[in-house]
């Protein structure tokens, strides 16, 4: 999992228990020359900038990430209540603020509402779309040839893990607890159900986007290369 | 609010849906209907819809006449056949008292109780139909659209742009059709749909039987489920290929066996064949269906099973090699007029109680059958299914299983209210009769 950048290193203990708590992977960063030479491979998945002790230093970091080598959707940014005076004219170093003292509800869910916005930005092109075929986690439409695509909650969410994971094979069991969840217990027909309704949506042309791989499961798109099991 | 339900509300803002209809059936099977704006979905997806339950066919008594119509976000379908300008929606409901309880005579719910039980033994009910109609020129004759015949490749011909019309519409609304064809008789058409679980073909059937008739009825011509309309021409069945599930495996296979079926599978054939008589007044509920039930005429009318007969009462379908999924077991009685959710409910309970018991699977049935006189066939032990609706209603009203299975309301209306469409036709004066006495005597 890409990590979130923290900053200042080390942050206050609150905010690293609140983002374990959450189940965040984050590395924290002292300045913004380490912001810029210890970019993770895909880059930072977002920031949770702090500008309480040291606000030019967050700011700095903020505006290396609004550029240069390290851009990132869905920064945040923590202030206390006399620094709201210092936001004016820097609406753009930040995607989201949250005040300080936080509580670690409302930043999680701050945080989880950026990830949110900035995976529909970020994923556009591969991550969901594919060979005529649009999903829109936002508004939780789809669409297939620019024709809106009318599916039941569950038909989305099977379509959603297929299109974001194209080209591997999943067996029924793997799609039952990734799509469904622990609560379901329909059994693995369940999904080969859902996945004929997806395919009867999806009308002839593009019903094989989904491919029985017979005795394993299914698998959505073309094998890409050096991916086994196709 | 689920998941499901905000996903519903959702998808009616983003797609500007203009109505939500809401959709029940009553008891002998008709679908009925009420529409709601989206700003009263939020509430009714949370609290349900109020309606006067006393308008509905074996519904409430009119001291206890307000009922709740709740809707089920995974029955959320945009209606194809209303278009993108003003999409209108459509989602079944479950029927509740205002205390909450769900109500008995709802069929929907009486589906559920029986799917519930089933499931209590970790068994899991899935079923396929096979759906025949006709299509007439006019709801008044029935002047056919061809003189085609089975599996007939038709051209120009328009009831195959009917179907092929059909089979779109049902597939945008996530009902996958595994197979279409002409059938035996003139005009008659079959469309078998993919197996699901029982509760969502109830619905899908439901579904069905109003895109067919909305397709037929925007191209000027009548489509209908009745199943005998041609006296001399085959009727319209609902055969219903049935499979259970325990865990995942398919409850009725078994390799080692000479016919493919575990001891569960041969005994749920048992409970069928041994209740046959009981249940087939659900399975068939019109005057009418008992005309298709004859001999000649590849309807089942002895209780028997068999793998290659096609006028048993069972078949048991030979399996794709190595498709050990696929063992299944196929009614042929139900015709498409049934009320789907007894029909599918009715059909479990009595395979269930076949397990349950242990009933012993008879011999399979051997063309002899067919060829043996009543009295033979007596000697055998070979009942013959109810050749009337009045003697199909004497075998359900002593059903301790039917009554069981329906629950005391559902079982007390329906007899009440097919009895009466017994009455209303035995004082008939036929078009045949005038034809055969009116002169000679």
């Amino acid at each position: 999992m890409v990590a979130l950048l923290v900053y200042p290193d080390p942050p206050a203990p609150l905010l690293a228990q609140t983002l374990d708590l959450a189940g965040y992977t984050w590395k924290a960063v002292a300045n913004a020359s380490v912001a810029t030479a210890q970019i993770p491979d895909g880059g930072w998945a977002g920031a949770v900038v702090c500008a309480d002790e040291d606000p030019e230093g967050a700011f700095g970091v903020c505006r290396v990430l609004r550029k240069g080598d390290a851009p990132v959707e869905g920064v945040l940014l923590l202030v206390n209540g006399a620094q709201l005076g210092e936001l004016e004219h820097r609406e753009d170093l930040f995607d989201d603020f949250c005040l300080t003292p936080f509580h670690p509800r409302e930043l999680e869910a701050r945080l989880r509402h950026l990830q949110f916005r900035a995976g529909r930005v970020r994923g556009s092109a591969e991550v969901t779309a594919y060979s005529g075929l649009e999903i829109n986690t936002e508004t939780y439409q789809a669409a297939v040839d620019g024709r809106p695509l009318d599916l039941t909650y569950m038909e989305y969410e099977l379509l959603k893990f297929f299109v974001t994971n194209p080209g591997k094979v999943f067996t029924r069991e793997q799609l039952l607890s990734r799509v469904w969840g622990y609560e379901y217990y329909g059994g693995a027909r369940t999904v080969d159900v859902h996945v004929r309704r997806l395919r009867a949506k999806l009308g002839e042309e593009h019903a094989n986007l989904i491919q029985t791989v017979r005795s394993v499961g299914y698998r959505f798109g073309q094998t890409r290369w050096g991916v086994a099991g196709g | 609010m689920d998941r499901h339900a905000e996903y519903v509300l959702r998808t009616v803002e983003e797609r500007g849906v203009r109505f939500v209809r809401l959709w029940f059936t009553d008891v002998v099977g008709a679908m009925k209907s009420f529409s709601i704006t989206p700003a009263e979905l939020e509430n009714a997806l949370e609290e349900g819809m109020s309606f006067d339950g006393s308008a509905i066919e074996g519904y409430t008594r009119v001291q206890e006449a307000d009922m709740l119509a709740l809707p089920d976000p995974n029955t959320f379908e945009l209606l194809p056949w209303r278009g993108d300008d003003a999409p209108v929606a459509r989602m079944f409901c479950d029927v509740h008292h205002f205390d909450g309880t769900p109500f008995d005579g709802d069929p929907r719910n009486v589906l559920r109780r029986a799917l519930e039980r089933a499931r209590e033994r970790d068994y899991r009910f899935f079923v396929a139909p096979e759906m025949e109609y006709f299509y007439f020129r006019d709801e008044r004759s029935a002047e056919t659209l061809d003189d085609a015949g089975f599996f007939d490749l038709t051209t120009q011909d328009m009831a195959t742009e009917l179907r092929k019309q059909t089979i779109l519409t049902l597939e945008a609304m996530g009902i996958p059709v595994e197979y279409s064809f002409h059938e035996n008789g003139p005009s008659q058409h079959e469309i078998d749909l993919r197996y699901t679980d029982a509760l969502s073909m109830a619905d899908n059937v439901m579904t069905f039987r109003l895109v067919v008739k909305e397709v037929a009825r925007t191209n000027g011509v009548h489509a209908t489920f009745m199943p005998k309309p041609i006296a001399g021409a085959f009727g319209s069945g609902m055969h219903t290929h049935l499979s259970l599930f325990e865990g995942e495996a398919n409850a009725f296979h078994d390799p080692g066996d000479e016919f493919g079926l575990s001891k569960t599978g041969r005994a749920f054939i048992a409970g069928l064949l041994h209740h046959a008589r009981e249940i087939t007044a659900v399975t068939n509920q019109t005057v009418n269906s008992y005309k298709r039930l004859v001999a000649g005429m590849e309807a089942p009318v002895y209780v028997c099973w068999a793998r290659n007969n096609r006028s048993a009462l069972v078949r048991v379908p030979l399996p794709k090699r190595g498709n050990t999924e696929a063992t299944r077991v196929e009614y042929r009685a139900p015709d498409p007029a049934c009320n789907p959710y007894l029909a599918f409910s009715i059909m479990l309970a009595a395979g269930m109680r076949g397990i349950a018991e242990g009933y012993e699977l008879p011999a399979e049935a051997t063309n002899n059958i067919f060829e043996m006189t009543d009295a033979q066939r007596a000697a055998a032990g070979i009942a013959t299914l109810p050749t009337s609706l009045d003697e199909a209603l004497d075998a359900m009203e002593g059903s301790e299983l039917v009554r069981d299975t329906l629950g005391e309301h559902v079982f007390e209306y329906f007899l009440r209210n097919k009895r009466r469409e017994w009455d209303d036709y035995k004082v008939q004066v036929t078009p045949w009769e005038l034809q055969r006495f009116l002169g000679a005597l």
